[in-house]
C-alpha cells in the first residue's frame, strides 16, 4: 500500500496526481468468508479493520447495501466524549478515546482528532449537584472532568447568553477537556483502506436478502450479488438492525427512530470546543470549515426516512437560542437526517446471540460515532473469540429480562423521549 | 410537518400530537400468571417495522384524548386514524 505522506504528496504533484493508487478495491464477492461484516459504516469497517489487525483474521468481508460512510458515519456531529457516569460506559468509552488519540498515526489517515473539550451547561443547584457526581464517577475511572462555575464557563464561552434575564441562567458546567471532535469520513475512509490492504473485501451496493440458519447455527447470508457461506456473520447496520432482525425472526429492545442535525453558513472561528445546553436538547460545535454545527432530540416516533420535519428543527434551535442568541443572525446551510437505532435503555449492545456465530453490534442511539474504535476494537474481539470482552461485558442483549440496566439518563424505554 | 386526522377534532398539526409508540404493545392481563419472558416482551422488545406501523398518539394541545394512528415509517405517509378502542386493521 501506498504511504500517506508529505513526500508522495510532493511526488504525485509532478503527475497531476493521477497516479494515486486507488484507496480500496471494488472486489466480487467470493463464495465463502470466515467472518462477514453487514454493514460498511463506521462500525462495520472498523470491527473488518481490527478482526484482520488484532486477531489476523483476513478472509473477511463487509457487505455494504449502499456505498461506505454513505450512513450515520457521514452524518453525525463528530463529537468525541467518555463523559459517563456508569462503569461499564465509562471504561468502554475511554478505551476508545486512547484508540482515538492514535487513529490518525495508526490509520496513517488524518482523522483530524481535534480534542477541544466539551462542556454539559447546568442552569440549576441540582444540575451542578448532579454533574458533580458525574464528574467524580469519571474521575474514579480516570476520565478528565473539570466542574466549572458560571464564571469559569463565562471565560470560554463569553458569547453565550450571560444575561440576567434568562429564563435558564448559566449556573456552570461540567467538561471534559479530553474530549473533541474528528473529521468523521475520514473515520469511515481511513479504516477501509487499512482493512482493504490486509485482505478484507469491501463490496458495496450489496443488500443482504437472507440468512441461512441451520440447527441454531448461521450457514451463509444471501444477497442480491449471490450466496455467501460463512460460519460467522456479524451485524452492524445501526437503523436497519430491526429489518435485518426480522429477517431472523428476532425482536430486540431496539426502535428506529430519525434524528436531525443541522449547519449555519461558516463564520470565523469563536466557539472552541461542543457546548450543550442543560435545559433542553441542544448541543453545538463549530467545524474547522466556520460552521455551526447543531443538533438535539429526535423526531419523536419511529421512522426509517433521513429525513425529518421542520417543528423538530424549530424546537431544536429554540434551545440554541435561547443558549447563544447570536445564532438568530445566521443563515442554515442544511439540515438532514439519519436513523437511529435506539435501545431501551439507551446503552448499546455488543454480543452473541442465541442463534450460533451471529454476533449483534447496535443501539447506538445518539451516540454511534465516539465509539466507532472501540466498537470495532471488542465486536472484532467477540467475534474471534466468541466470547464478550471485559469491556463490553455489561453491554450483553440479556441485561434487559435480567435488570441490569445501563440507563444512564435514567428516562426508561420511551426511546422517543431520550 | 405531518398532519394527524384526530377522530375527535379533525384534521391538526403534528405539534398539537405527543407520541406513545407501538399500539400493538399489549399489557399482560393483571390477575393472571405473567412470565418475566411475557414482562420482557412487553417492556422492552419492538418490532420497529419499516413500512406500516399502528401507533398511539396523544393529541396533548388538543382534545388530551390517546388516538391510534397507522403511518408509514419509511415515507411518513398516514393512513388511517382511530379512537383508542377502535382497531385498524
Amino acid at each position: 500500500m501506498q504511504k500517506y505522506s508529505v513526500f508522495s504528496l510532493i511526488k504525485n504533484a509532478f503527475s497531476n496526481h493521477q497516479n494515486w493508487e486507488v484507496a480500496w478495491k471494488d472486489p466480487t464477492p467470493k463464495s465463502e468468508y470466515d467472518v462477514v461484516i453487514i454493514g460498511g459504516g463506521g462500525h462495520g469497517l472498523a470491527t473488518a479493520y481490527y478482526l484482520a489487525k488484532e486477531h489476523n483474521i483476513r478472509n473477511v468481508a463487509i457487505i455494504e447495501k449502499g456505498w461506505i460512510g454513505g450512513g450515520n458515519v457521514g452524518r453525525n456531529t463528530t463529537i468525541i466524549r467518555s463523559n459517563f457516569m456508569y462503569d461499564a460506559n465509562a471504561r468502554f468509552n475511554e478505551f476508545g478515546m486512547d484508540l482515538w488519540r492514535n487513529l490518525s498515526q495508526e490509520l496513517n489517515f488524518n482523522v483530524m482528532f481535534s480534542p477541544r473539550g466539551i462542556i454539559n451547561l447546568a442552569h440549576s443547584d441540582a444540575q451542578m449537584n448532579a454533574y458533580a457526581r458525574r464528574g467524580n464517577s469519571m474521575r474514579l475511572n480516570g476520565i478528565d472532568a473539570k466542574l466549572l462555575d458560571r464564571e469559569e464557563v463565562k471565560k470560554l464561552i463569553p458569547m453565550a447568553d450571560f444575561s440576567d434575564e434568562v429564563r435558564f441562567p448559566i449556573f456552570g458546567g461540567l467538561m471534559q477537556p479530553s474530549a473533541g471532535t474528528a473529521r468523521h469520513d475520514a473515520v469511515a475512509w481511513g479504516y477501509a483502506r487499512q482493512a482493504d490492504d490486509m485482505g478484507v473485501d469491501i463490496i458495496q451496493h450489496c443488500e443482504v436478502t437472507g440468512f441461512d440458519v441451520v440447527n441454531g447455527k448461521i450457514k451463509g447470508i444471501r444477497t442480491s450479488r449471490g450466496d455467501i457461506k460463512t460460519k460467522k456473520v456479524g451485524l452492524c447496520v445501526a437503523g436497519s438492525t430491526n429489518i435485518l432482525a426480522e429477517k431472523l425472526n428476532m425482536t430486540l429492545p431496539i426502535e428506529t427512530h430519525v434524528l436531525q442535525a443541522c449547519v449555519s453558513e461558516p463564520v470565523k472561528p469563536l466557539l472552541d470546543g461542543v457546548v450543550t445546553f442543560g435545559a433542553g436538547h441542544f448541543y453545538i460545535s463549530q467545524s474547522d470549515k466556520g460552521e455551526m454545527v447543531m443538533g438535539g432530540d429526535l423526531d419523536g416516533y419511529n421512522s426509517y426516512a433521513q429525513r425529518g420535519n421542520l417543528p423538530t428543527i424549530q424546537h431544536v434551535l429554540t434551545g440554541g437560542l435561547a443558549l447563544f442568541p447570536f445564532l438568530s443572525r445566521l443563515k442554515m446551510l442544511r439540515t438532514w437526517g439519519g436513523i437511529m437505532d435506539m435501545s431501551m435503555d439507551g446503552s448499546p449492545i455488543i454480543d452473541k446471540t442465541h442463534i450460533e456465530g451471529l454476533y449483534l453490534n447496535c443501539g447506538w442511539c445518539y451516540g454511534g460515532f465516539k465509539s466507532t474504535p472501540v466498537s470495532g476494537w471488542t465486536f472484532a474481539h467477540t467475534i474471534a473469540q466468541d466470547q464478550v470482552h471485559e469491556l463490553n461485558s455489561e453491554l450483553r442483549l440479556n441485561r434487559f429480562s435480567t435488570g441490569h440496566l445501563l440507563d444512564e439518563k435514567g428516562l426508561g424505554t420511551k426511546t422517543w423521549i431520550g | 410537518m405531518l398532519y394527524i386526522k384526530c377522530p375527535y377534532c379533525g384534521l391538526r398539526a403534528q405539534k398539537e400530537f405527543s407520541y406513545g409508540g407501538d399500539a400493538t404493545v399489549k399489557r399482560p392481563n393483571i390477575n393472571e400468571e405473567v412470565s418475566s419472558e411475557d414482562w420482557d416482551n412487553f417492556v422492552y422488545m419492538r418490532k420497529s417495522p419499516r413500512g406500516k406501523h399502528i401507533e398511539l398518539w396523544q393529541h396533548i394541545a388538543g382534545c388530551r384524548q390517546w388516538i391510534k394512528v397507522q403511518r408509514d415509517t419509511a415515507t411518513h405517509e398516514i393512513f388511517q386514524t382511530a379512537k383508542v378502542t377502535e382497531e385498524i386493521r
